[in-house]
């Protein structure tokens, strides 16, 4: 899209002249010279912060996710057994926890002061979260890397790592929520000093959505991550590890919520951002957000559908009832992001047969494609495959074997990561005020990491179903007492996802190396708008 | 705009497209919530948890009680065991290996007890491809009928520490 964004300055729609003055300290804000926003300049620098060692993290999870995937592969089998598992924990953590976490407080920080013209609530509390979280995940790599703590990222009991390790974990967690405070204390400024009139914005609904199920889930860390790490100290003799899974998943798989309520959030943003795009009817999509909030707890069970301890009767309903109502929830955003977008297109006269508008769609703005590339990606293949491991009897099939990572590799890397780095594609010219180099690149960034993601999800998702294991170092099982292996079908499989990761390799790595020369090279915007996508 | 605040009445039932994807989506959920149950007991194969807690030195004693009654030969220096049609039988994980090796009669249904000596390990039984969780502490029982003669393998997909793709185990039906 060769035109400017056209986004007015926070008003009421249906009536400009209700513009609130925000709550800044003087000298304390600044004014979009794109957007018309008002940018906070402490939220600002601790976005920026957020989004520094989230990208650093994206970088080493990379790093050990292309070793990782060679591995896998059977012809390239890269590393020894050692490594792989080492750097398996290290993928996992560096990917689902760091990245997205860092990434996550900054999206508050922004969600909660720029849309709603207020000042961040405390500098001394985003301190501490910073603080915390950044010397907490140093202090996990770190263990991780010394060979202390080869346990996974889920860390079963009674596998046992290093004290840090867990205590490395828990500073991350009370980090997150120092800084998951800090967003509702914001909220809490803005309402009492009226900084906006009537109903938050939606992505403001949305990440409020995020922030209450993060604190949720962030209690079940604590729950079983305290106890945890002093029966690492030997202070406690024993950690039951059926009880462990059941509050561990309380945790695990709320925070994919999270995910997905920061992920939608960043939908709905981009396309107003890319396509001037509004929801039809925020009654929906803010409903759609509750049932979020209110379901996803007990679709946690679908981690344990064939554990004992736990009862038929507890895994159907919890997975049945529940789950369905925060799909749902998916469902509805699935719908209501892309027909929103379409009504904005075919506003601006793309009108040609039924999706004229889809094809006129800004397709080199790496903002949009990323953003709707995550879109089908997350729905199509993400969701479906989900949902079907999530029955009772598919789950016999499918626990713990590579359908399992072939599944959310599709949903919170070609979902959740990629509409993040859609975002990323805003943030650098918008909050760091940088322009980027090599656009052209930057273009086509999306697609390779979306393809990359994709070929290396489906060749997971079907090796699996020959029931080739996770986390697993060996498929030939060679030197094992007993033979055991797999056929040619399976091996082929993990070749196309053996080129799935290279590809993916290549998207992420351009995508660091565009943010890196961007953030510190890049030509400053002073006074004047950013260069349209 | 989702940016910006909303217009005074967002709070409006939806209507037209939007209300008829709702309602096809909601009962497609209904569909698949209805379903849960029903192929629980329509169908042949379930994860039911049936399980009973035991420490792993009881489990070691009852598993080593089985193999002395019913033994009937051994492979690479493991057991075979043979249990009556009918009973139960006993399946010991611990790292690296799935101990003994069974033998089980094709239409005959048997409780097979399986546990863990020491971390969580992973009873994935190929080619079938049928997975299940083993935990220390926890006697998990599935009820098995096997209808299919043969050899099948046993391979741990839960991680158990660095020996975790050697741990093969056997099952024989006959
Ligand atoms: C270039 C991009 C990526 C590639 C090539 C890649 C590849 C892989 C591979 C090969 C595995 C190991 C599967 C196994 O052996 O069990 C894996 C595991 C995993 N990946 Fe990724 N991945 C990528 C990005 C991400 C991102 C962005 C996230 C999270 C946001 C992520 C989250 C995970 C998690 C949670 C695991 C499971 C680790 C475990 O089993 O403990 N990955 N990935
Ligand atoms: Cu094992
Ligand atoms: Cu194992």
């Amino acid at each position: 899209m060769s035109t400017a964004i056209a986004i007015e300055p926070p008003a009421r729609e249906s009536s400009p002249s209700g513009l609130s003055v925000g709550n800044h300290p003087s000298a304390g804000v600044r004014t979009c010279e794109t957007t018309g926003l008002p940018v906070c300049l402490t939220a600002q620098q601790f976005i920026r912060l957020n989004a520094v060692i989230a990208v650093v993290a994206l970088l080493a999870g990379g790093v050990a996710a292309l070793l990782v995937g060679l591995t896998r592969w059977p012809t390239v089998h890269l590393l020894d057994p050692v490594w792989y598992y080492r750097l398996v924990t290290f993928h996992g953590l560096n990917m689902l926890i760091f990245w997205i976490l860092f990434m996550e407080i900054g999206i508050l920080y922004f969600a909660a002061t720029t849309l709603l013209n207020t000042r961040l609530f405390s500098k001394s509390l985003a301190w501490t979260s910073f603080a915390m979280m950044l010397s907490g995940a140093v202090l996990v790599d770190v263990t991780i890397l010394l060979g202390k703590a080869d346990v996974m990222m889920t860390s079963y009991v009674p596998l046992k790592a290093h004290s840090n390790f867990y205590l490395g974990i828990i500073l991350v967690a009370v980090g997150t929520l120092i800084g998951v405070g800090n967003f509702f204390g914001t909220l809490y400024i803005a309402k009492r000093d009226k900084t906006y009139i009537g109903s938050v914005p939606l992505v403001v609904f949305g990440a409020t959505a995020a922030a209450i199920i993060a604190v949720v889930t962030l209690l079940h860390g604590a729950i079983v991550m305290i106890p945890t790490w002093l029966w690492s100290l030997d202070v406690i003799k024993h950690v039951d590890a059926g009880w462990y899974r059941l509050i561990w998943w309380g945790l695990g798989h709320q925070s994919q919520q999270v995910n997905v309520c920061a992920m939608v959030s960043v939908w709905y943003m981009l396309g107003t951002i890319t396509t001037g795009a509004k929801p039809i009817n925020q009654a929906v999509c803010r409903g759609a957000f509750v049932l979020y909030i209110l379901f996803i707890n007990l679709a946690s069970a679908h981690h344990l559908l064939v554990d004992p301890g736990v009862g038929a009767s507890w895994k159907i309903w919890n997975t049945s009832y529940a789950m369905y109502l925060a799909v749902l929830a998916s469902m509805i955003h699935g719908f209501t992001v892309p027909a929103s977008v379409e009504v904005a297109m075919r506003k601006k006269g793309h009108n040609r047969g039924l999706f004229g508008w889809l094809a006129a769609a800004p397709w080199k703005n790496p903002g949009f494609s990323a953003f709707f590339l995550s879109l089908l990606i997350f729905g199509f293949i993400g969701g479906i495959t989900g949902v079907t491991l999530g029955t009772q009897q598919i789950n016999i099939l499918a626990h713990n074997t590579l359908r399992i990572p072939g599944h959310f590799h599709s949903t919170v890397v070609g979902g959740t990561s990629l509409a993040f780095m859609g975002l990323a594609y805003y943030v650098v010219p918008l909050i760091f005020k940088r322009e980027f180099y090599a656009r052209g690149l930057a273009r086509i960034q999306p697609y390779i990491f979306a393809v990359g993601i994709v070929i290396m999800s489906l060749g997971m998702s079907f090796a699996g179903s020959y029931g080739v294991p996770r986390r697993h170092w060996d498929v030939q099982f060679a030197g094992a007492q007993f033979a055991a292996g797999f056929g040619s079908g399976a091996h082929v499989m993990l070749g196309i996802m053996g080129v799935g990761v290279v590809l993916a390799f290549v998207g992420l790595i351009t995508f660091v190396l565009l943010v890196v020369a961007a953030v510190f090279f890049g030509k400053k915007i002073e006074n004047r708008p950013m260069t349209a996508w | 705009m989702s940016i910006h605040v909303p217009e005074e009445t967002w709070f409006k039932p939806p209507s037209g497209a939007e209300r008829t994807w709702i309602g096809l989506a909601l009962a497609w959920c209904l569909v698949l919530s209805i379903m849960m149950p029903y192929w629980h007991f329509k169908g042949k194969q379930n994860s039911t948890g049936d399980s009973y807690s035991v420490t792993p030195t009881a489990f070691g004693a009852r598993v080593e009680q089985f193999v002395k009654t019913n033994k009937v030969g051994e492979t690479n220096g493991i057991p075979i065991v043979e249990p009556s049609p009918g009973g139960d039988a006993y399946l010991q994980a611990q790292m690296w290996r799935w101990y003994p090796v069974l033998k089980l009669k094709e239409g005959q249904t048997y409780r097979l007890h399986v546990s863990s000596m020491d971390l969580q390990h992973g009873f994935s039984l190929l080619p079938m491809n049928m997975n299940f969780q083993v935990l220390p502490g926890y006697d998990h029982v599935l009820t098995i009928t096997p209808t299919i003669k043969g050899e099948y393998s046993i391979v741990c997909n839960e991680f158990c520490g660095i020996g975790h793709h050697l741990m093969t185990g056997k099952i024989v039906v006959e």
